[in-house]
């Protein structure tokens, strides 16, 4: 078990309060960016952490903020996303819960690097206790002097907002985000341009995930080189998994990237297992929008690996026997869950959210929907597989947004892991709607790949 | 300064910030993908139909590599030394193909009632890239018929949620009353709590709609399209905006309904304005500029009956007479 850096002081009391927050070495990050360090020194230090956007997509943090354009005399802005939610995923609701200020400490040394006079954070709308206290947290630490006018004296002023969303999962796609922001439908707009060029207000602005903002504060404090000691590869430094679904410890766990999947599965320290002694039938790594995969080939991959929860290792196989990191929301099923209503009720799920903007998504999610849910119901045809991949395949890649995709891959993916279990609903109907279709073969271990001389 | 492009191997030079659409639309022909939202004349349309998508298999002279995705040619900016693939390209076709089976999925194939059929910008996009059987199997979304104002009927069930009309409301008439109500497939064209829209300029909304959702109330279910005839005329409009050119469609020596001006991709030249659309129907309001023309491949060009009989028949007796037979013959039911 390495250092935990975001939740290090999680179980102090009272360390969603300014005080207790401080005493435990709070805000140090802040006075040793604004008083010791150029703007331009603290995204170095970001880039050399390796620090990877948390928020789903792991584009590299420190790369985003320097293609942020500088023109003269406009302002900039950061916003952070804390519209969670993705189904499954609830780590930036949990930090935001218990440690607000470690957000707004990351908020003020981010803006800072970036030049941003004004800050938002954009909060999912069903949030309300999160901005509560959020706004709370705000309010002491401006008291304190970190927030305002001409901060700790270095004469850097930033005002910090927190804004909350209508409830619209779209709005968690920054361009989206950005129009809901502005007062507007929350459509994502059509891009280029970017939003580093021209995000909120057309100003350059960046979005960044909770988690990521959060995580500039360790790498402030201890530099970025340390923090990209931790991890494997290009993923660097620790991430919160939000685990879900059968395990036996469900909850918010701080992971050194690298991690075995096995262990984190199993381990008493992490997930424990899966509850009641049942066996694990197929997990969904990283929040709905991932593929999913059975356990065989999560433990596993293809070239018979031990997987790793890293970016890379995660995705390994690519989309045929992978999967992907996304936000983290990491959802177990056990040997008694029908794989048909799960990727029927992840389609529910897109097809109310899709935005209607462009039609694939638009039509493609609800038509997607409808023939699940005949399939779930035992009235489905042995070629609706068939045209769900194809109906999946007109959506992925065609769409404004990466809404499109997220509804894609969880029903292209599904079929292709869980054929069999597809075919046993349409071949046994009336079976189908009384029990389920069981573990089969899919935690059976990979045949050996034959070697070929 | 300009940037070249070369889009399925035509090569163009543009200017810089040209769209690929536009760039394909100046070298014309087949290769211009066609477009259902996108509107020249209306700023930030675009982007939303997804059937002018396009590949870039060259991103530009400085960084050759390919785009990753198809790209929405009508919003993608052209670079130098870009190459485009439209109709070489399997990958777009198909694509299209699943656009256009998408847009059809909640469209109600109610084309012999509709008045737009036969200048629909989807019936042709269906006939050209389209399926012959729907794959759907399932209730289409229905609303029911909504009048906006006395002159506009809005039936949104054959909506394809283009925005075209929500652009026109935004820029071309003062005040904007209706929008996109709801979301995903269940989002409608509507104005808030059935609010009338009236003002000079609302009557566009039916030009730009290329479907039947927004129809003409004094033209609906007059006639067909292809039994009316275009003819260009203007007349010396009064309003500020309106320089009054217009396409009448006759029916005999009647003017069925007033329209702006189309080109050849549907988009109007110029907008008009209400007065002009709906109250001038009469010959005499109206300086006749000619034939309007209709290219021969157009549902419109079709029963130009008008010159049956031939003149010649006019003067003989006997084919006269043979013409009135043949004439019977062909329309006995």
């Amino acid at each position: 078990m390495g250092r935990k850096l975001l939740l290090e002081h999680i179980n102090v009391p009272g360390i969603n309060t300014y005080e207790v927050y401080r005493s435990k070495g709070g805000y140090a990050a802040v006075e040793k960016a604004l008083k010791t360090m150029s703007p331009d020194a603290v995204v170095e230090e970001v880039k050399k952490s390796g620090l990877r956007g948390r928020g789903g997509a792991g584009f590299p943090t420190g790369m985003k903020w320097s293609f942020l354009a500088k023109p003269e005399g406009v302002a900039r802005y950061l916003v952070c996303n804390a519209d969670e939610s993705e189904p499954g995923t609830f780590k930036d609701r949990y930090l935001m819960n218990y440690i607000p200020h470690l957000l707004i400490e990351g908020m003020i040394v981010s803006s800072f690097a970036l030049g941003a006079k004004v800050s938002y954070i954009y909060v999912r709308g069903e949030m309300m206790p999160q901005i509560r206290i959020l706004e709370k947290a705000i309010a002491e630490a401006k008291k304190a002097g970190f927030l305002g006018k001409n901060i700790l004296g270095t004469g850097y002023d930033l005002e910090l907002y927190v804004h909350p969303g209508g409830g619209a999962y779209i709005c968690g796609e920054e361009t989206a985000l950005l129009e809901s922001l502005e007062g507007k439908r929350g459509n994502p707009r059509i891009k280029p341009p970017f939003p580093a060029i021209a995000g909120l207000y057309g100003c350059p602005t960046v979005v960044n995930n909770v988690e990521s903002i959060a995580a500039v504060v360790p790498i402030i404090n201890d530099g970025g080189d340390e923090y990209a000691k931790i991890g494997v590869g290009r993923s660097t430094g620790t991430k919160l998994i939000s685990a879900g679904g059968n395990v036996k410890n469900p909850g918010v766990y701080e992971i050194d990237l690298g991690l075995p999947v096995e262990e984190f599965m199993y381990s008493d320290e992490y997930c424990g297992g899966i509850a009641n002694g049942k066996r694990l039938k197929a997990v969904v790594a990283g929040g709905s929008s991932v593929p999913i995969l059975p356990a065989n080939l999560f433990l596993k991959t293809i070239k018979n690996e031990a997987r790793l929860m890293s970016y890379e290792s995660l995705a390994d196989g690519g989309f045929v026997s992978g999967s992907m990191m996304g936000s983290g929301g990491f959802i177990a099923y056990d040997e008694d869950q029908c794989i048909v209503r799960n990727t029927w009720n992840f389609t529910r799920f897109y097809h109310h959210e899709s935005c209607g903007q462009c039609s694939p998504c638009r039509e493609g999610t609800g038509w997607m929907e409808k023939v699940l849910h005949r399939l779930e119901y035992g009235h489905g045809k042995l070629s609706d597989m068939d045209l769900l991949v194809d109906v999946s395949k007109k959506i992925e890649g065609n769409t404004i947004c990466p809404l499109g995709d997220a509804a894609a891959w969880p029903v292209a993916s599904a079929i292709r892991h869980f054929r069999d279990e597809f075919e046993w609903h349409v071949t046994h109907g009336s079976e189908a709607v009384t029990r389920n279709y069981g573990i089969a073969h899919y935690a059976d271990p990979l045949p050996k790949p034959e070697v070929v001389a | 300064m300009s940037v070249k492009v070369t889009i399925d191997g035509i090569a163009i030079e543009v200017e810089p910030g040209t769209s690929i659409l536009n760039a394909a639309r100046q070298i014309g022909g087949d290769i211009v993908p066609p477009a259902m939202c996108y509107y020249s004349k209306l700023k930030d349309s675009g982007g939303k139909c997804r059937t002018c998508l396009v590949k870039v298999s060259k991103g530009s002279e400085k960084d050759p590599r390919p785009m990753p995705k198809l790209v929405a040619s009508c919003r993608t900016p052209v670079m130098d030394g870009m190459e485009v693939q439209n109709i070489t390209s399997p990958e777009v076709i198909e694509a299209r193909k699943g656009i256009v089976e998408m847009l059809l999925v909640n469209h109600p194939l109610d084309c012999p009632i509709c008045d737009q059929a036969g200048e629909c910008d989807l019936q042709n996009l269906g006939f050209e890239h389209g399926a012959v059987k729907t794959r759907y199997e399932f209730d289409r979304r229905t609303f029911e018929k909504i009048d906006i104002g006395d002159k506009i009927q809005l039936h949104m069930t054959r909506c394809i949620l283009c925005y075209r009309c929500v652009f026109v409301a935004d820029q071309i008439t003062d005040h904007r009353i209706h929008g996109i109500l709801n979301r995903g497939d269940h989002s409608e064209i509507s104005t808030y709590i059935q609010h009338a829209v009236d003002n000079d300029f609302s009557g566009n909304v039916i030009d730009v709609c290329p479907v039947g959702a927004l129809t003409d109330k004094t033209f609906r279910f007059k006639n067909r399209v292809w039994f009316t005839k275009p003819v260009e005329a203007h007349r010396d409009c009064d309003h500020p905006t309106c320089n009054g050119k217009v396409t009448l469609w006759y029916k005999g020596e009647e003017v069925l309904r007033v329209t702006a001006r189309k080109d050849q991709y549907g988009e109007v030249e110029e907008f008009i304005c209400n007065t002009c659309r709906f109250d001038k129907k009469k010959t005499s309001d109206w300086v006749i500029d000619g034939a309007r023309h209709v290219s021969n491949k157009s549902v419109i060009s079709s029963n130009h009956y008008d010159f049956i009989p031939l003149p010649v028949v006019k003067t003989n007796p006997i084919l006269m007479e043979a013409n009135k037979e043949q004439f019977e013959r062909d329309t006995r039911l």
